[in-house]
């Protein structure tokens, strides 16, 4: 099993939310999340002010899969979620332990049908 | 020698009210005996309507009495929500209740005080009639003590009621009007301290705060006092500081604005100002607050006619307009200067232009007025971007860069752009060639330094006994936690 972390740009959230859903994947967990890498961050101004915003806010997906579908939903993220400038996010794949379901104790891949 | 006989005086007013209820019954009694034998001309009595069954025919101009009640209510409004959010917005999330607190918990401490003490000090005496009503220039006397004088009594003789009336309205609803501004003006300054004074300091300055300022300043613009328009007692050798200040330019914005500035400059600047990040934590809260306070503010000015007539009208013109160009003015300055028109640049600029008009709203047209908010947007830009940066002090939310400046404006250009066009019979403003322009700047100062030096000692005193701010640990966890238990915005 594995953990795909992909953090995306807000706009982009539904886009790949419907993608992976048709794709048969059938829970994921969001987060609202700041952060930089390139893109920088931007400057705001209040009564004149300045500050630097260096974390600039996304979103931050989580989805466990299965090794063999792990190309997909990768491939299906990066489909969806580029638009191509800088910004578009990053994708972060991990090795998952394990995976169990609370309400029955299934375990590893039955946990995540 | 007269400060000394006034402070003794208000030291005796003080602890009077310290006493035991039946003393303070039996004394005020005595008193209301004494006045109506006197029979003060702003008394009247309700004159009897002889139907049974009916109530008595009062000389109660209705349409008066209806506005200058909803104008009550609007100039509460002004503190909580509008203020209160206005506020809360531009401090940091862990301050936000602290800053709601500061406003909801004046509105309360702010009207017990009122009715107890405040409202005699400001306006006990009449003016017109000085040897019998005990009047003195510099401080009310004990005429409305514990609401004497203000509630209406049991007339035996008449079997009926007996409202006391304040021309055309019950003393009853002016006193109400006038302490809705008692309660806005202290919790002005509570965005100079913002984020770092102990709530109890909090408390006890700003109880001390209204009696020993506000109060004096109030009976001094209002109450035929040595800045009232018009009154003999603002002569001095020739130079008069009678001015025109129609809804408090002097007693509610310079006076807040300047205690303000030395409420930042004695508690200090906040832990890690000019290195940490502070922005506002939730402008959307600060642009409905400052929409409340526009609205709010129709209360305070048209409603500072004291009827509902023809100068009210001219008023509550004046002050949108003021408003409007204020915003207009700050947007513009920002976007001339930074390139971008802010969200809080617009709301500052209307509370700027509001706060402009507030002394000249009954006395200028409606095109002047838009001057005014012009002027007011640009200075009061200046203040918060320039000024306040320059001199390096930590003014948290800017109260003395819009209310200091914008009343000092305000207070000086009512003596350029007044005008007896709207209810007077002589001339006013430097432009109708009138007299004014001396005794605004004249009764600025005096406010200037009357406030300053009385916050500074009021300040020094707190510090000395149960001290102003909170522990650096207290700080850093914010004032939701450390003052009240509370959090503003919880995780469930």
């Amino acid at each position: 099993m594995k953990k795909v972390e992909a953090i995306v740009r807000h706009f982009k959230l539904e886009d790949v939310k419907n993608a992976l859903t048709d794709q048969g994947v059938q829970g994921m967990t969001i987060t609202e999340v700041r952060g930089f890498g390139r893109q920088k961050g931007h400057t705001e101004m209040y009564r004149g002010t300045e500050y630097a915003v260096d974390f600039v806010p996304k979103i931050k997906i989580e989805v466990a899969v299965a090794d063999d579908r792990l190309q997909d939903v990768v491939d299906t993220i990066m489909r969806t979620a580029q638009t191509g400038q800088i910004g578009d996010g990053k994708i972060f794949v991990t090795e998952l332990l394990e995976a169990i379901r609370i309400r029955t104790g299934e375990k590893s891949q039955d946990a995540l049908g | 020698m007269i400060m000394g006989s006034v402070w003794s005086k208000l030291g005796v007013v003080c602890a009077l009210s310290m006493l035991g209820a039946m003393t303070i019954t039996a004394v005020a009694d005595e008193q209301g005996v004494a006045q109506e034998q006197a029979s003060d001309a702003v008394l009247a009595t309700v004159e009897g309507d002889s139907s049974i069954g009916q109530k008595p025919a009062t000389p109660v101009d209705t349409g008066d009495n209806a506005w200058m009640l909803v104008s009550s209510a609007l100039v509460l409004m002004m503190t909580g929500p509008g203020l209160a959010m206005f506020y809360s917005g531009l401090v940091r999330k862990k301050n936000v209740l602290g800053v709601m607190m500061q406003c909801f918990f004046l509105m309360a401490m702010m009207t017990v005080i009122w009715g107890l003490w405040g409202y005699t000090l400001a306006f006990g005496g009449d003016p017109d009639d000085p040897g019998a009503s005990g009047y003195s220039a510099w401080i009310g006397n004990s005429e409305y003590l514990l609401m004497n004088n203000v509630a209406p009594t049991w007339q035996d003789s008449a079997g009926e009621p007996s409202y006391p009336m304040s021309g055309t309205i019950p003393v009853l609803t002016h006193m109400v009007f006038q302490g809705m501004f008692f309660i806005i003006t202290p919790a002005l300054i509570c965005g100079a301290f913002a984020e770092r004074m102990k709530f109890s300091a909090m408390v006890v300055f700003t109880a001390i705060w209204g009696t020993v300022v506000y109060c004096p300043l109030c009976h001094w613009v209002w109450d035929g006092g040595i800045l009232a328009d018009g009154s003999s007692y603002s002569q001095f050798g020739g130079f008069s500081l009678g001015a025109l200040d129609f809804a408090g330019g002097t007693v509610v914005h310079i006076s807040s604005g300047v205690s303000a500035l030395v409420c930042a400059l004695v508690l200090g600047k906040r832990l890690g100002y000019g290195s940490d990040p502070m922005p506002p934590h939730n402008l959307t809260y600060t642009t409905i607050g400052a929409a409340m306070l526009w609205v709010g503010w129709f209360g305070f000015n048209a409603g500072s006619a004291g009827a509902a007539n023809t100068v009210a009208a001219s008023a509550f013109v004046a002050t949108h307009f003021s408003a409007a160009a204020g915003a207009l003015a700050w947007a513009g300055m920002e976007w001339i200067f930074r390139g971008k028109p802010t969200v809080l640049g617009t709301c500052s600029g209307a509370v700027a232009g509001l706060v402009c008009v507030t002394p000249a709203a009954g006395f200028v047209l409606p095109i002047p007025a838009m001057i005014l908010g012009l002027v007011a947007g640009v200075a009061c830009y200046l203040a918060c971007t320039g000024l306040k940066h320059t001199f390096g002090y930590d003014d948290s939310l800017d109260a003395f860069g819009v209310h200091g400046i914008g009343g000092t404006v305000g207070a000086v250009l009512t003596g350029v752009f007044a005008t007896r066009v709207i209810q007077g019979s002589e001339r006013l403003g430097v432009l109708e060639n009138g007299p004014y322009l001396a005794a605004q700047i004249g009764a600025t100062i005096v406010t200037w330094v009357f406030a300053a030096v009385v916050t500074f000692v009021i300040l020094k005193l707190i510090d000395l006994t149960i001290g102003l701010r909170v522990s650096q640990k207290d700080e850093v966890q914010g004032l939701d936690l450390s003052q009240h238990g509370e959090e503003g915005y919880i995780f469930i």
